[in-house]
């Protein structure tokens, strides 16, 4: 077993006994389900629109070579710039530079996955940067120093009181001194907010990702709920936008479709509260905008999905975290097991594609395969089909069990005649009925252990069905 | 007479037989010919669904021989008809195999899909006098499409008090091969889902997948609950007078 393998097992299982975070999230998705089920309902046809935004990014992704430079010479035509970065360690090695080039101390950086993807923020820190996340769940977390536990909610593992506490210890200077309830949530954003402003208002550079790129005016469309993109790219002299290569739109007008979609799979909402545009550095005339704007386009491995045809719908993604919400081992154990960027069943299928497959296969068994995730997607993804195509894979081309191939071996043999299915199963009920029968059930000896673990064990009939059939069924 | 012939899947054949005779039991009774191929074994999904395609698809294929001249298979699990209807075209793609796995998956029907849409039987005469919650089982459910059709049949039940359960479209945890990799995942969903079924006040919890059930069985007496698991077919397998009852055979005690 590979080393992210046994981290998950052992965190899963902590955290699946952990009932307080599963509360907590429970409580989370509860609310999202209620929002998002009359979110759904104001389309006039939500599967449609599903329909709609799977053939726009099929579109999208087909002809990436034609949309992305398409996107770069219009973007470049207003003044900014576009870097390709190949890896990681390009797109860190970029913004480092460019930070240093530029003299800049302070960074505001407004919620972004593909920056958590690239591991920015700790690349920066070492060259002596200071970053502050600027979005409350992600600024929360970052007192924490603990990573986002969900793509859209990154706090949704804490309660209210775990997050008054911790704005005590950190930010007790701003906290207004004296209120009654502690863990009163507008005092608790009104501490954040001040703590924030001097941030804003020092910092040389604000750091985004974009929800989407728009080939044909070359532009970068970012959603938030709180509008520190906004000062974030207003302020600071400089702006880096960061993005996934997957990320573009041929048009302008699929914004009126995506931004409703996204907004309504991702909280619910008929429409997220700040939708912005941002097309290049502040002009002549322009009271305010960065002096220079950089657009990182960052491959990182989705070339190499998009070569996979079978599964290259998984480049569709647009982060909006329904399939984390609606699957129910993300419920069980949360994001933070998966030990991933990406949690959750599209984290499990983007995973092994971008870190290998032979040390995240156990993310695609990590699912009951319920398909609960692909029914709420809203551009399509067959998610858990292709955590079974992932599994294939896996058994075709990674380190599995030598005892698990064997036995699957031994299975086949058994199956390939009803004689020695019957007498396996007989010799096997008959067995674990001895095995308890002299009390050595649940112990070392029983191989139904990892199922009496934790469940009563079925009964072991005398008969099987074929052998009642054979005594009255038939008549 | 529409002549019948049972796909009883291997973990129902072994752990619970009572299933596949309540299912030959209703069948009967509305008038079809039951016969059970013997030489069935099972579909291939344990190895399928763990990635082993080259391990299934030899049992796939031997399947598909076993029922190759049949007019109706009809099986009492939701995930079993789905490995053949949804999964077998993919897995034989390229065997020699592939058209008639197409062919099979349209004459395969899971038990409460064959009642309702294929012979257009709702009322199948049956009465349980207790009250029961229905798990929307996942591949019945999101592959089959099956979310009425249990339903249909267990509202014509006598006596019965049907009362839906919150979550009941969410996983149970079992997963095949996931409840014993991750058991303790499996199990923390399992608890969720038990509990959904107390709150909703029911006596038993119904469903279409048997192996929801004995997951589930097993979560529930560990937790020592007042509520049942129970197959759709057990209860509909039931009347007033019992003489039918004689038919099946009472569940084993339980270990």
């Amino acid at each position: 077993m590979t080393t992210p393998a046994r981290e998950f097992l052992q965190v899963a299982a902590e955290k699946s006994a952990n009932l307080s975070q599963r509360k907590a999230i429970r409580r989370a998705i509860d609310h999202y389900d209620a929002s998002a089920r009359s979110g759904r309902a104001r389309f006039a046809d939500w599967e449609a629109a599903r329909q709609r935004c799977h053939d726009i990014k099929w579109e999208a992704l087909n002809h990436l070579d034609k949309y992305l430079l398409e996107f770069e010479r219009n973007l470049k035509a207003r003044g900014g710039q576009v870097f390709w970065a190949e890896t990681a360690e390009d797109a860190r090695r970029y913004v480092t530079d460019l930070a240093t080039r530029r003299g800049v101390r302070t960074i505001v950086k407004s919620k972004s996955m593909v920056t958590e993807e690239i591991h920015l923020t700790p690349a920066l820190e070492k060259i002596g940067m200071r970053v502050f996340e600027t979005d409350l769940g992600e600024f929360i977390v970052q007192l924490r120093n603990e990573p986002p536990s969900h793509l859209v909610m990154p706090a949704m593992h804490l309660t209210r009181t775990d997050i008054a506490k911790l704005f005590e210890e950190k930010l007790g200077d701003f906290l207004a001194r004296g209120s009654a309830d502690f863990d009163d949530p507008p005092q608790l954003v009104a501490a954040a907010r001040r703590a924030l402003r001097r941030a804003f208002f020092s910092a040389e550079m604000g750091i985004t990702g974009a929800n989407f790129l728009v080939a044909d005016c070359g532009m970068i469309a970012i959603t938030t709920n709180e509008g520190n993109d906004r000062l974030g790219t207003a302020i600071p002299r400089i702006h880096v936008a960061v993005a996934g290569i997957e990320k573009v739109l041929p048009h302008f007008q699929d914004l009126a479709l995506f931004w409703p979609v996204l907004a309504t799979a991702g909280t619910g909402q008929a429409i997220s509260v700040y939708n912005t545009l941002i097309g290049g550095p502040r002009t002549a005339g322009e009271i305010d905008g960065p002096e220079e704007f950089h657009v990182v386009l960052l491959d990182n491995g989705r070339t190499d999905l998009l070569a996979d045809a079978e599964q290259r719908d998984a480049l569709h993604c647009i982060r909006c975290g329904a399939c984390l919400n609606a699957c129910p081992v993300f419920r069980t154990v949360g994001g933070h097991a998966y030990g991933t960027t990406y949690s959750g069943p599209i984290g499990s299928v983007l995973t092994p594609h971008l870190r290998g497959l032979n040390e995240y296969q156990h993310l695609s068994y990590a699912s009951s395969l319920c398909g609960a995730c692909t029914s709420v997607c809203p551009v399509k993804v067959d998610l858990h089909h292709h955590l079974l195509h992932n599994r294939r894979n896996a058994v075709r081309s990674a380190d599995r069990a030598r005892l698990e191939r064997l036995g699957f071996k031994m299975w086949r043999w058994t199956m390939m005649g009803p004689r020695r299915f019957a007498a396996a199963g007989w010799l096997g009920r008959a067995f674990v009925r001895a095995l308890y029968a002299i009390g050595l059930g649940g112990t070392a000896f029983d191989p139904l252990r990892p199922w009496a673990q934790y469940r009563a064990l079925p009964s072991m009939p005398r008969k099987s069905f074929r052998a009642l059939w054979r005594e009255r069924g038939a008549d | 007479m529409q002549k019948v012939s049972l796909f009883i899947p291997c973990f129902v054949d072994q752990l619970t037989p009572e299933v596949g005779m309540d299912v030959a039991c209703v069948l009967r009774r509305i008038g079809c010919e039951v016969v059970f191929p013997e030489a069935q074994t099972c579909c291939g999904q344990p190895a399928f669904n763990t990635g082993y395609w080259d391990d299934a698809r030899p049992i796939a294929e031997r399947f598909i021989g076993v029922f190759r001249r049949a007019e109706a298979v009809v099986c009492p699990s939701g995930s079993c008809t789905t490995m053949v209807r949804n999964f077998y075209p993919e897995l034989l793609a390229t065997s020699s195999f592939a058209h008639e796995a197409a062919s099979l998956g349209r004459r395969v029907f899971e038990f409460s899909e064959f009642l309702v849409k294929v012979v257009g039987v709702t009322d199948l005469g049956a009465t349980f006098p207790h009250r029961v919650t229905f798990h929307d089982a996942c591949h019945g459910l999101r592959e089959l499409r099956l979310k009425q059709e249990p339903r249909e049949l267990l509202r014509h039940v006598r006596g019965m008090e049907f009362v839906e359960m919150p979550s009941s479209e969410e996983c149970c945890g079992f997963g095949g091969t996931f409840a014993v990799k991750f058991g303790m995942i499996s199990a923390g969903m399992g608890d969720t889902k038990a509990g959904n079924a107390e709150v909703s006040g029911a006596d038993y919890v119904a469903s279409i997948d048997p192996s929801c059930l004995l997951h589930l069985d097993g979560i529930l007496r560990r937790r020592n609950s007042r509520v049942r698991t129970i197959h759709l077919a057990s209860i509909l397998a039931r009347t007033d007078n019992d003489t039918e009852r004689t038919q099946t055979v009472p569940k084993s005690p339980n270990i």
